[in-house]
């Protein structure tokens, strides 16, 4: 049943207000007040987020709440209007959002104290949350983008936080740049989809998917280019270069906007019109497969990382990969549930890790850390819990929502043809090997940060964690502890399942590879137990090399030297995008201006003919006289002779 | 609605009462011809809006019409009116007339008089080219923009203000001449078919000219308005113009003597010679997304903000004129709000490139660095500003680019004109390229100029914006979100105008039997 409310406006309005109140008079209101207005609004629009999904939860995801607030672009045949909706899947996302974000900022209090840019720092921080809340509320395509441009811009605003920094600011730029070319998929996407269905709203889609209006050809193009958005936003290969350079922003930024929220947007938008997807099996297949690919890729770049918050974000899109595999194999509330205990363990993990470079006035080199445990006894066991939910350890969330989506990946491939069913097997042993490797990198930092000897350099003082942040951390963890029991189907609790069915289910049972899933209860156990022992591996590995016999590592990396620098330079991907495409376009660049602009165009065919005048002597004085009548008369002459003689030549008089 | 008021003639005067009163302003007393300048601006812009709220959007053809005979053995007559298209583009002519005004409060110091007369006189301009339906009229309105324009970069400019002032003069002569050439010849050919004489552009949309004169009439015209938007290859003259002339000079040459060309395209060039036009869309489609793509890439190797400022413009301006080409309501409205979209915007820019230059007397990209610190409300303007040119959802920008776009990929007209089904999927795909350009040159300028430490003393003592600033800005940026979220006030004003523009182009040019021809007949036969 579909509810008209008039209250979903207010839910991302609310942190616009904090936003501009905090924006424009923030330095004169003093920072307690910057702090109440900017954490107030948030809290009330999640709340504002509680008492309207009611409804919804009350009627186990079937109804749904819808806003159209007025008629935006009218014109021709377009006509998009700013319109929200609340079901199923939108009230988990502003659930997470709305939640996550409210954390962030209480945490943000004790983070950003005394910071110049305070409420500055807060604006950003609401216009993010009203961003991303028009984003998972939009009701169509546009309103979406609106939202999807509009967290870039945050993101932008908010890596680029400290922009003194020279390298801070460069990489704010990159993260826009790199999400702008995704946006071009996107928008071309979009253009598809409205050339064949004469509609951007989410519903009109839906019947024209429904009715057989849109051929799979242009299914599968719109789907494909929608995706590559998807892999700006979300930080998938090829486009995945500006999340690790992100950590640049403060650290509770990179928890909610590169962590919790933002980034997986992708995945969101994916699940949101999973009924295009589920019709477009080979755009599906490239979902996985590069999903499954980027898991792995950004695992292995984690292993070798020295920075806390670089491991994190390379582990972000490692996990991200794994949420894209969940959707592209058919299992989209698998990939929506891993966006939810990731939200959570990983803001999490990255508030814990900003707890540690707060403390060690900020040291972000793991390096140089080791023994933490006794003196954060807080961030340690919250990250310890977090670790073990990323890693997939039974009953933390990680393990639900990750094994759910290894599980779809691996049972759906049984089932489909043989080219969907390989790529769903490829996509799942990919995904097997990066839980393997996330375990042990997780650990590894784990091990370096707060076991061990401490390895601090002498001048460090270890500051005592602030309140404010710790308890953040203690609700994040709780949820990362355990809220994978919502949809711990090994024990068949399908609560996110059935929740979310309204919206995804149909999709879901038509993604071609999907029609059967095997349905044996031994084998899902077996693989649960496959990826436990594969991530025990991990831990133990970590153990033996980080704990037990720590001067190890150094000789493996010095052993291996060449493959290690290839990992720990990130594959030279970054260098390698510099020399194949920005140093020549910048090149071609300066030829337009310098040869073609001056050269050619000025120099020839604009001064070029003045010159040669020049050169006749006599005749060219009168025609360089400076004199702007003399130009205009002889112009006027020539002209008139050339057209009359066209005229003349053309039969007209 | 006809007021049997000439409300026009009066939003097209009140300047030129105007420049007349500054010339009685006694010379030692440049203040009172400032004030006064400003005042009258101001009364105009009431004048205008009055005007946008007495527009009817349900009604077809031009408004407000004021017809009198001038000369009437030649049908030429004082005739004025608007269609939607016109309105807006008046509407922001004179919104932006006392934003510039009072932005040469500190930059103009000597002639100010002389400034005054000028801007007004141009204005004049301006707008009667804006709302002149006789060609003769319309004709002297636009030789008369180019004269107070080659003044004001010629004695307010910057260094190589002579040699900006007479390439810019000369370009637009060049085209100005053949335009009137090509004017001359509809008029005599219309004469000799219908025995009468009239320089009635809407009787003159009538005559029928062969194809061969219709190319060679449809050539002449577009020159004139591609030198003035400018496409490429036409567009050097720009740049030079831009760099030296003042602020303000800047900012009304950006947001309205470009748009003439644009303006010209819809106005003349199309329902003159449709058929030609038609001929000629798949080069001007070309010419087009090549000025997107190559002003962008030159914007980004720019080391003077004003020079990239102004090769933006290039880029924007090829996205107005791809929507024109594209040929469909979402795609000409679309191309129509970025022509308002880029007098914003881009005059805002230029406007905010002035503050910093009467600051500190250089534009160069790498004077600066780190200047968002002692600048906190300017970088704040700039950005929005910066925001709105590469059009983020929210801003006037995206609304335009978004309708030029969706417009053009899905376009009726460029798939047969190119005889290809792809061919507008592509043109807008790689115009698509240009937003992504476009962040990168504006975003990479906007890092060195306010990013990074604050190095050089001379920059850490500048000051925020004045409150005279302040105000100049404001009602920019108001607008920029007014267009980005409620584009239907302006839209729907457009929509009648828009669609009767297409049909008519659609029908005369006989597209529309090109179409059924390209299904019906085989290749065989072709």
């Amino acid at each position: 049943m579909t509810h008209h409310t008039s209250m979903l406006l207010w839910i991302p309005l609310l942190p616009l207000i904090g936003a501009v109140i905090n924006g424009l008079f923030g330095r004169r209101l003093g920072d307690k007040a910057v702090s109440f207005i900017g954490c107030a609004t948030v809290g009330v629009s999640f709340l504002l987020g509680v008492i309207a999904s009611v409804k919804v939860f009350g009627s186990h995801g079937e109804d749904r709440l819808v806003q159209s607030v007025y008629s935006w672009i009218k014109i021709g045949g377009i006509d998009i209007s700013i319109s929200f909706v609340l079901d199923a899947l939108s009230v988990i996302m502003v659930m997470v959002v709305a939640g996550v974000s409210f954390i962030i900022h209480v945490y943000s209090i004790g983070y950003m104290r005394g910071d110049a840019g305070y409420a500055r720092y807060f604006a950003y921080l609401n216009l993010f949350v009203f961003s991303m809340l028009v984003l998972v509320l939009g009701d169509n395509l546009p309103v979406l983008f609106v939202g999807w441009e509009g967290v870039g811009l945050c993101s932008y605003l908010l890596i680029g936080f400290w922009f003194e920094d020279r390298e801070k600011a460069s990489a704010g730029k990159k993260a826009f740049i790199v999400n702008r070319i995704g946006d071009l998929g996107f928008l071309i996407g979009m253009f598809i989809l409205f050339g064949a269905a004469g509609t951007l709203s989410v519903d009109g889609l839906k019947q024209a998917a429904d009715s057989g209006l849109l051929s799979t050809g242009v299914l599968t193009a719109a789907c494909i280019l929608l995706f590559v958005g998807a892999c700006g936003k979300s930080a998938q290969i090829p486009l995945y270069v500006w999340l690790p350079d992100a950590m640049a922003g403060p650290t509770p930024v990179s928890a909610l906007i590169h962590a919790a929220t933002m980034v997986t947007a992708g995945v969101y938008m994916v699940a949101r019109l999973s009924f295009l997807y589920s019709l477009a099996p080979t755009a599906s297949a490239i979902v996985a497969l590069v999903g499954g690919f980027t898991a792995l890729y950004a695992a292995s770049i984690g292993i070798t990382q020295r920075d806390i918050k670089k491991v994190l974000a390379y582990s972000t899109v490692s996990q991200l990969g794994y949420m894209f595999v969940g959707v592209g194999v058919g299992a989209y509330f698998a990939g929506v549930f891993h966006l939810m205990t990731h939200a959570f363990f990983k803001a999490c993990l990255f508030l814990g890790s900003g707890a540690v470079i707060h403390a060690l006035s900020g040291e972000q080199n793991i390096l140089k850390m080791g023994g933490l445990k006794k003196k954060l006894k807080w961030t340690y066991w919250t990250f310890l819990i977090s670790t073990l939910a990323i890693a997939g350890f039974p009953p933390f969330s990680g393990f639900f929502s990750k094994d759910e989506i290894l599980w779809k990946a691996l049972s759906s491939a049984s089932h489909a043809g043989w080219a969907t069913g390989w790529v769903h097997l490829l996509a799942y042993l990919m995904g097997l090997v990066a839980a393997a490797i996330t375990a042990f990198y997780m650990f590894r930092l784990v091990f370096l940060t707060f076991h061990g000897k401490s390895r601090l350099d002498p001048s460090v003082h270890v500051h005592s964690e602030i309140k404010v942040m710790s308890w953040p951390l203690a609700v994040l963890a709780g949820l990362a502890a355990i809220g994978g029991w919502v949809g711990a189907s090994l024990f068949g609790i399908h609560g996110f399942a059935h929740f979310t069915d309204s919206v995804l289910g149909q999709a879901q049972r038509q993604a071609v590879a999907l029609k059967d899933f095997a349905h044996s209860q031994a084998a899902e156990w077996g693989a649960a137990g496959l990826s436990v022992c594969v991530a025990l591996m991990g831990l133990a590995l970590a153990w033996y090399l980080y704990l037990k016999k720590p001067d190890v590592p150094q000789k493996i990396a010095e052993r291996f030297k060449r493959l290690y620098r290839l990992v720990f330079n990130k594959y030279w991907i970054d260098e390698v995008y510099e020399a194949l495409v920005l140093n020549p376009i910048h090149q071609f660049s300066i030829f337009l201006w310098r040869i073609i602009d001056e050269k050619l165009i000025d120099g020839l065919g604009v001064n070029g003919p003045a010159k040669l005048l020049r050169g006749v002597g006599g005749i060219a004085r009168m025609f360089q006289s400076g004199n702007v009548q003399v130009y205009a008369f002889w112009m006027f002459v020539g002209i008139c002779a050339v057209l009359l003689y066209v005229i003349y030549a053309a039969g007209l008089f | 609605m006809d007021l049997g008021f000439p409300l026009l003639s009066l939003v097209l005067w009140l300047p030129l009462l105007g420049a007349l009163l500054v010339l009685l302003v006694p010379r030692s007393k440049p203040q009172i011809a400032r004030n006064l300048t400003l005042g009258v601006s101001l009364l105009d812009l009431a004048l205008a809006l009055v005007l946008f709220f007495l527009f009817d959007p349900d009604r077809t053809g031009v408004q407000l019409v004021e017809k009198w005979e001038w000369i009437e053995s030649l049908g030429v007559a004082y005739y004025l009116g608007i269609d939607g298209i016109s309105l807006l583009l008046v509407v922001m002519t004179a919104f932006l007339a006392p934003i510039a005004i009072l932005s040469t409060y500190k930059a103009i110091e000597k002639r100010v008089r002389g400034f005054m007369f000028s801007v007004q006189l141009l204005q004049v301009g301006m707008l009667g080219a804006f709302m002149a339906l006789d060609v003769f009229f319309f004709y002297i309105f636009w030789e008369l923009m180019l004269i107070p324009m080659y003044f004001i970069i010629g004695i307010w400019g910057g260094p190589r203000r002579i040699y900006a002032a007479v390439k810019f003069f000369l370009f637009t002569l060049l085209g100005s001449v053949l335009m009137l050439v090509a004017i001359l010849v509809v008029f005599f050919t219309h004469y000799a078919q219908t025995g009468f004489y009239t320089a009635d552009l809407f009787q003159l949309y009538e005559t029928s000219l062969t194809a061969t004169v219709q190319l060679w009439m449809f050539l002449a015209f577009a020159l004139a308005f591609a030198i003035k938007v400018p496409m490429f290859p036409f567009h050097t003259w720009l740049p030079d113009a831009h760099v030296e002339a003042p602020t303000a000079g800047s900012v009304i040459l950006a947001a309205v003597l470009l748009k003439m060309g644009t303006y010209g395209f819809i106005r003349f060039a199309f329902p003159l010679f449709p058929q030609a036009a038609v001929w000629f869309t798949p080069l001007i489609a070309i010419l087009a997304v090549v000025s997107i793509i190559y002003g962008a890439l030159v914007a980004m190797v720019q080391q003077d903000v004003k020079k990239l400022v102004a090769y933006s413009s290039v880029s924007h301006l090829g996205f107005v004129m791809l929507g024109i080409v594209a040929l469909n309501s979402a795609s000409v409205s679309g191309g129509l709000l970025q022509m308002i979209n880029h007098g914003i915007s881009t005059g805002m820019l230029f406007l905010l490139v002035g503050m910093i230059y009467e600051r500190r007397h250089t534009r160069l990209i790498s004077d600066f660095g780190g200047i968002a610190k002692p600048m906190r409300w300017y970088a704040v303007c700039f950005m929005i500003a910066t925001l709105a040119s590469i059009g983020l959802p929210g801003t006037n920008g995206f609304v335009g680019e978004f309708l030029v776009l969706i417009g053009t990929f899905n376009s009726e007209a460029l798939p047969i004109v190119f005889g290809s089904e792809a061919a507008g999927m592509v043109l807008a795909a790689v115009a698509g390229l240009g937003v992504i350009l476009g962040a990168v040159y504006m975003l990479w300028m906007v890092q060195r100029v306010f990013f990074g430490p604050l190095k050089k003393p001379e920059n850490q003592k500048l000051k925020d914006l004045t409150l005279r600033e302040v105000v100049v800005l404001v009602p920019l940026i108001v607008v920029i979100f007014l267009i980005g979220l409620f584009p239907n006030l302006f839209l729907s004003k457009v929509e009648r105008s828009i669609d009767a523009f297409i049909q008519d182009v659609r029908e005369r040019s006989q597209l529309v039997q090109m179409a059924v021809v390209d299904a019906e007949v085989p290749d065989a036969d072709r």
